[in-house]
């Protein structure tokens, strides 16, 4: 387990669970009490620290290199029936973004998420979750296909923003996003959005044009994440925190100024805590926006969708 | 061996041989450093006459260079920005805007006017550059799309002038969400089949690249310009090398593709003349 910062006293008492398992090995002495005492103190202690996270502790929890990524949801929601698709057919492959045939209990699905990498080796090969113009691609490659068959697209998106890189900036990663925007915004199919750990502007906006846009409970989603927030505007990395305050960007902020449609709660001490309650939990969701959308009339939803960006944005009429 | 130094130092001119120029008269071209008259600047659109180099000018300015006889109807004038996030960094986002409209006379980052272009109405929604780098905030987007809808409702062809450093940080999420509502809205004016035309100045970058600036019709830019998602500091920062030379262009952007075209200020106007006329019949 890799614990963050604020979770030390979460963790001291692990140490303690332990030292006092090892001593009952030891000396036979009864330690069932104790062990008993102690994992009900973790559990409070987890329930006091998670119950009152600040936003950049929300923004950490969100990168908990523990966390499930896009494609551990899609496995267990899918029942090990996911069928990986390849290529944007242009450019190439790109292993940031990924895709693909996916059955939810008997429906079929097309799912689309940005990848981040389990370790070291794995987080290189997925660029950290930032995909490429052809990652932009690619997903708008597989929504088109699954508008043809007349399928639901769920996407999950985790990033922390699209690659600013030379070859990125050659093939058009502006153009990449914006098509997608307004391509997406019209798809006939249901389309659902989950943000389920890091919501980087464009980068993320890119997938997220959904009939329902939904954040886990620890998750962010804003225009800059609050490091480079804090560089711009406070020439500084140094106020990252009250950046991550400033941008109001956690679920709850993000709902109340009616920027998503749903927050889905996660198990005590984040969706790395307890992996299979998260997965149900999200599962269980989906199908149900699923047969909440399905029933409605493609041109409706079409138009529903549209209504619901347009509407964003609070001005003063002079 | 002092020869190549100076004898007497300092200044030697009098403080009664020293020449006042009065200000406001003449414009130095911050490109070769020519000096000429302001009139003739003006009269040549803001383009260098020497060099070619397009100065960065407002809505007000391009609304003289492209419309018929600098008539126009501007439309949503007094739309202004509203603090909904309460947002404060080193200064308070209120303040910003105050310092902001004081500075510069406008109340946005953003003017939308209808008008004629060699007699074909066309509705220009313009950037201004001087509004806090011309940042896409709630304004922007609303600007946008009531323009859009007037488009719409009046069968009139539509322009966008991009000239922006991107999102507008101070508000946060809803500026993100500004590009969904612009690229929504376009969708719109597409089924009406009216053309979009978007015109990328110096600057176009961040959000406002990746969302209505890159999904004209036909992709139109100033030379010279600056355009890219991600701004060349950011992309140096990444590669850790020096970015080749022309790197984020018009002329670049052009050669990858993503323009149909480059046009000089001072041919603006005749062309969008012609691409309407073109459209229409």
């Amino acid at each position: 387990m890799n614990y963050l910062d604020f979770e030390k006293p979460i963790a001291e008492l692990y140490e303690q669970l332990e030292a006092a398992k090892k001593l009952g090995e030891k000396s036979k002495v009864d330690v069932t009490k104790t062990l008993a005492d102690i994992e009900k103190k973790i559990e409070a202690t987890r329930a006091n620290i998670y119950d009152n996270l600040t936003p950049w502790q929300r923004v950490q929890v969100s990168r908990h290199p523990d966390r499930p990524y896009t494609l551990a949801y899609i496995d267990a929601i899918s029942d090990g029936t996911f069928m990986e698709l390849h290529g944007d057919r242009t450019v190439g492959d790109d292993k940031a973004m990924i895709g693909g045939w996916g059955s939810i209990d008997g429906r079929t699905v097309m799912f689309i998420g940005q990848q981040k990498g389990i370790n070291t080796k794995m987080r290189q090969y997925r660029n950290f979750g930032m995909p490429n113009p052809e990652g932009y691609r690619k997903a708008l490659r597989l929504m088109k296909m699954a508008e043809k068959f007349n399928k639901p697209v769920v996407t999950f998106i985790d990033t922390p923003g699209a690659y600013p890189g030379l070859e990125a900036e050659e093939r058009g990663q502006g153009e990449a996003i914006a098509r997608n925007l307004f391509e997406m915004v019209q798809l006939k199919v249901p389309v659902i959005c989950i943000i389920i750990g890091e919501g980087a502007s464009g980068g993320a906006l890119g997938i997220a044009m959904g009939d329902k846009v939904m954040m886990l409970e620890n998750t962010w989603y804003s225009v800059i994440s609050p490091e480079s927030c804090s560089s711009i505007l406070w020439r500084s990395w140094d106020f990252k925190e009250q950046a991550a305050t400033a941008l109001k960007l956690t679920p709850e902020d993000m709902f109340k100024n009616k920027l998503i449609d749903g927050i889905i709660p996660e198990p005590l001490g984040g969706a790395h805590n307890n992996q299979e309650e998260m997965f149900k939990t999200v599962k269980s969701e989906i199908k149900k926006q699923l047969t909440k959308l399905s029933a409605q009339d493609p041109e409706k939803r079409i138009e529903k969708r549209i209504d619901k960006f347009c509407s964003m944005g609070v001005v003063v009429e002079g | 061996m002092s020869w190549f130094k100076r004898v007497r130092r300092g200044v030697t001119t009098s403080t009664k041989e020293k020449k006042e120029t009065p200000e406001g008269l003449w414009y130095k071209c911050p490109s070769c450093k020519t000096i000429i008259p302001v009139m003739d600047h003006a009269a040549n659109k803001y383009v260098c006459t020497s060099c070619g180099y397009h100065e960065r000018i407002g809505s007000k300015e391009y609304f003289e260079v492209i419309f018929d006889d600098n008539a126009y109807t501007e439309i949503n004038e007094g739309m202004h920005a509203s603090d909904p996030l309460n947002f404060k960094d080193t200064k308070k986002y209120t303040d910003r805007l105050e310092d902001s409209i004081a500075k510069t006379g406008l109340n946005d980052a953003i003017a939308t006017a209808h008008g004629l272009v060699d007699g074909e109405p066309l509705m220009i929604a313009c950037m201004d550059f001087s509004f806090i780098g011309g940042s896409m905030g709630s304004v922007v987007g609303e600007k946008i799309a009531r323009a859009i809808d007037f488009c719409i409702a009046n069968n009139m062809p539509f322009m966008i002038i991009s000239k922006s450093g991107g999102a507008r940080m101070m508000e946060a999420a809803f500026s993100l969400m500004q590009m969904a509502k612009t690229s929504a809205k376009l969708t719109l004016l597409s089924k009406a089949k009216l053309p979009y035309l978007s015109l990328l100045t110096d600057p176009t970058t961040g959000g406002v690249t990746a969302s209505y600036a890159m999904l004209g019709d036909m992709n139109i830019a100033e030379p010279g310009s600056l355009i890219g998602f991600a701004g060349p500091r950011v992309v140096k920062e990444t590669i850790g090398k020096d970015l080749p030379k022309g790197f984020q262009t018009a002329e670049f952007v052009l050669e990858h593709g993503f323009l149909d075209k480059i046009v000089k200020r001072t041919e603006l106007k005749a062309h969008l003349a012609q691409l309407l006329k073109l459209f229409k019949n």
